[in-house]
């Protein structure tokens, strides 16, 4: 007899709407009159809302995460990236994109149709952390034979010692920014609706770090795999109406979960957390965790915090209350523009570029509130941005007196992800907690 | 002559430690060569850079994941091998994710007096990059007048940037002998004067080379030219290889990677300005590290002007194994210099390179540009 209930979300189907429409609009943005972008999910695109209400982006890192999971297709992408010259050691989400555009193939198919052309944006608006993210569309500006193009760099150092100059530098940047907005796409830019779009932003991010916090109860009332899909509506459009008032009717909906002791996983015996993207085509290695030993992935600092915002202070590690929550009213351009700023440049995702020991710290935390068994890092072959010091992470983890495994693999390249020895490795990872197999 | 410089960069730690006893100074190892070395020099601080060894080691396993690139590890290794152990400080000026993390765990597990992370902008090509690393290098003069208790004066500040200018003025000298028909020296000399540079004292560094350009003037090879050829890529200082690529029947005339002309092409142009701001231009402006050349492709006419002045008919293009920012530029650069004209040789570099296999691919890309003469 299982241990708890568990019950499908409610919100499920809701989530899988807007994610559907969100590549809807994007591919049929130019037949109803308005723009195509495209950018990061970690770019400010609470920006370029500013330029209207048809102005629709595709964020390049989700866009590669679906097309790993469509195996087929992204090993026809890898491979036309490659025999255009890209090694294959780079982000694998880059090279699914930048095959994508050379096979002009669409990564978002509608259920019974064909595959349609991949839709041009009409402008690139990107940030800079990683090494790869402009470069990453100095190349998609090659492959399309020349793209509008505007970066912005947030490499200020990390949040606990951010100057005012740094602000200034990534302010002025935007302000530069939306003055190329204007004459780039020859619109007129509405500060209404960034001020909106701001607003937006703070309340996904901080709303969604709220949800995440209530995965610390026992048992957890979502599991990674699930919340993989829910986080990822934030890194599409986290300055969208629709995505910040998705997150409060998500956890009214798991506070409710939390009540009612309903599980997501119906015999929860182990709590672990796992550390950078998955790799998408083998989302089935969770289930396989679940069913054999009762053990659930409560998440991870990457699904907490890449999108959601936190306050990491003293020890703590809680959800960033809103500006808007704490009084603040945007009274204007750059006024919005610095909190925007301010606010982003705190993410605790944002923090490990500068030193592994952020990232350590916050999941030394993590795991300690979140009340976990052990931790499962996946050295990502894919992601040198976010597997930048996990090995150090591992380090750290392991003295502060919590087991760690690793495995390695592939967020978006099938072809470097070795199932069978994972879930061996698993296996030896539970006899070793001492998890008994359920079955 | 030239085999001073080559003393200098084998016996680097020699150096150094010799450096302390004669002059009682602090030694600062630093990362990356968008380090600001003026205001070291201002401060009275001998900055060097932190290089491998080329040696196969076993050390950084469990603090590097193995998918970053083997020069971010070979210099981790140095570190905790004991082999910088006269360091005083480190130091890096931010570039690349991979350099680093041979910085941050060096800083989180080999304790020294002095550490300091300074945020180089990435947008070189945004009008805001000069004024935020302006305040930046502020920050880090103070951080080093506390660190050394002694204040940077700007007076301090010019002695720097002409001690630092004067060398990079002498080595764009060295480098335009280069061009001759008979270039005086080799590409192999050439990188010991370079990369010697960047861990001597530069007025010493500057003395001998100053020497050595009037003996230059007169000097032949003593051996055929062959083919003239460009090396650019990631960092390099792979002696081994480049002997061997101009043992084959070829001359490296020219090249743009870190430890070569990108490290001291462009000089701080004071002109009675205030000379933080003439840094802060100077490293804004330079020869960029493709990490941070974007969103346009600077460095591509860069790299074509030079294959061009310097008349080379072959590139060798190089890359430390997972260098993504390299990686990210090569097609670009390599359609480029193919379109010239140029023929082209993509070899990928690792702590110690297959010189067997790499010469046979050498002698290959040789013959090609041999067929493509007669024909």
């Amino acid at each position: 007899m299982a241990k708890y209930k568990i019950a499908p979300l409610k919100t499920w189907q809701r989530a899988k709407e807007i994610r559907a429409n969100y590549y809807r609009d994007y591919e049929a943005a130019h037949e109803k009159g308005g723009l195509r972008w495209a950018g990061g999910a970690w770019t400010f695109d609470a920006i370029p809302a500013g330029l209207g209400d048809d102005v629709h982006s595709i964020t390049s890192e989700p866009y590669g995460a679906t097309i790993a999971y469509q195996k087929e297709f992204s090993d026809r992408c890898l491979e036309a990236a490659e025999n255009a010259g890209y090694a294959r050691d780079l982000c694998s989400y880059m090279r699914n994109y930048w095959g994508s555009i050379l096979l002009d193939e669409y990564g978002w198919v509608e259920p019974g149709e064909e595959r349609k052309p991949f839709p041009k944006p009409d402008f690139v608006w990107q940030d800079h952390i990683c090494c790869s993210h402009a470069k990453w569309y100095q190349v998609v500006s090659d492959l399309e034979g020349g793209i509008p193009t505007f970066d912005i760099d947030v490499a200020v150092g990390p949040y606990d010692k951010t100057t005012k100059h740094g602000i200034d530098y990534v302010v002025g940047q935007m302000l530069d920014g939306i003055d190329w907005l204007e004459k780039t796409t020859g619109r007129k830019y509405d500060d209404q609706k960034l001020i909106e779009a701001v607003y937006n932003t703070c309340r996904s991010e901080s709303t969604w770090a709220e949800i995440c916090v209530l995965n610390q109860a026992v048992p957890a009332p979502l599991e990674e795999k699930t919340m993989y899909s829910l986080y990822v509506l934030g890194t599409l459009e986290k300055s969208s109406q629709e995505v910040a008032d998705f997150y409060e009717e998500l956890k009214a909906e798991v506070e409710e979960r939390v009540a009612n002791k309903i599980a997501a996983v119906e015999n929860e015996q182990a709590r672990v957390m796992t550390d950078t993207q998955p790799p998408w085509g083998f989302l089935r290695v969770f289930r396989y965790m679940a069913a054999k030993y009762g053990c659930v992935s409560i998440g991870s600092l990457y699904t907490f915090a890449l999108i959601g915002n936190w306050l990491w202070e003293d020890g703590k590690f809680v959800p960033r209350p809103t500006p808007q929550s704490q009084g603040v009213e945007l009274k204007d351009r750059e006024h919005a523009l610095r909190v925007l700023a301010e606010w982003e440049l705190s993410k605790p995702e944002w923090q490990h570029f500068y030193s592994p020991k952020y990232k350590s710290d916050m999941m030394i935390q993590i795991a300690k509130d979140w009340k976990l068994d052990g931790v499962m890092l996946h050295y990502n072959r894919g992601c040198e941005g976010l597997s930048l010091g996990i090995a150090e992470n591992r380090l750290a983890i392991l003295e502060a007196g919590f087991p760690v495994m690793i495995f390695e693999g592939n967020m978006g390249d099938e072809r470097e992800f070795d199932e069978a020895r994972t879930t061996a490795r698993i296996d030896s990872f539970m006899e070793s907690l001492s998890i008994p197999k359920l079955t | 002559m030239i085999e001073m410089f080559q003393e200098w960069y084998e016996n680097r730690h020699d150096y150094a430690k010799h450096w302390k006893e004669e002059n009682g100074g602090k030694v600062l190892g630093y990362f990356c060569t968008y380090v600001p070395e003026e205001i070291c020099y201002a401060a009275g601080v001998l900055p060097v850079r932190i290089l491998g060894s080329h040696e196969p080691q076993d050390v950084t396993e469990p603090h590097i994941f193995a998918m970053y690139c083997p020069f971010c590890r070979d210099c981790l290794a140095q570190g905790l091998e004991g082999r910088y152990d006269y360091l005083d400080g480190i130091m890096i000026a931010q570039s690349c994710l991979h350099v680093r993390q041979a910085y941050t765990s060096w800083d989180l597990h080999i304790p020294t007096d002095f550490s300091y992370y300074l945020p180089m902008p990435h947008n070189v090509q945004s009008p805001r990059a000069v004024p935020y690393l302006l305040e930046e290098l502020k920050s880090f003069k103070k951080a080093l007048e506390d660190w050394t208790g002694k204040e940077i004066t700007d007076d301090d500040l010019k002695r720097g940037i002409e001690i630092v200018n004067r060398d990079r003025q002498l080595m764009r000298d060295v480098y335009e002998l280069r061009k001759r028909e008979e270039p005086p020296l080799s590409g192999l000399e050439s990188m010991y004067l370079v990369v010697s540079s960047q861990m001597i004292d530069k007025e010493e560094h500057a003395r001998a080379l100053e020497d050595s350009l009037k003996q230059l003037q007169d000097r032949t090879m003593g051996r055929p030219v062959g083919h003239r050829l460009m090396i650019l890529g990631s960092e390099d200082d792979d002696h081994e290889f480049v002997d061997m690529v101009e043992s084959c029947g070829s001359t490296f005339v020219i090249d743009d990677h870190c430890t070569g002309s990108r490290y001291f092409w462009d000089r701080v142009d004071l002109d009675g300005g205030d000379p933080l701001t003439a840094i802060a231009t100077r490293y804004v402006n330079r020869v960029p590290c493709p990490s941070k050349d974007w969103p346009e492709r600077t460095r591509v006419p860069h790299i074509l002007d030079l294959a061009n002045e310097w008349d080379a008919s072959g590139a060798v293009i190089l890359q430390q194994k997972f260098c993504d920012p390299h990686e990210l530029d090569i097609p670009a650069i390599k359609e480029a210099l193919e379109e010239q004209g140029l023929t082209t040789l993509f070899l990928e570099l690792d702590v110690t390179v297959p010189i067997g296999q790499f010469k046979t691919r050498v002698e290959a890309f040789l013959e090609i540009m041999e067929e493509e003469d007669l024909f």
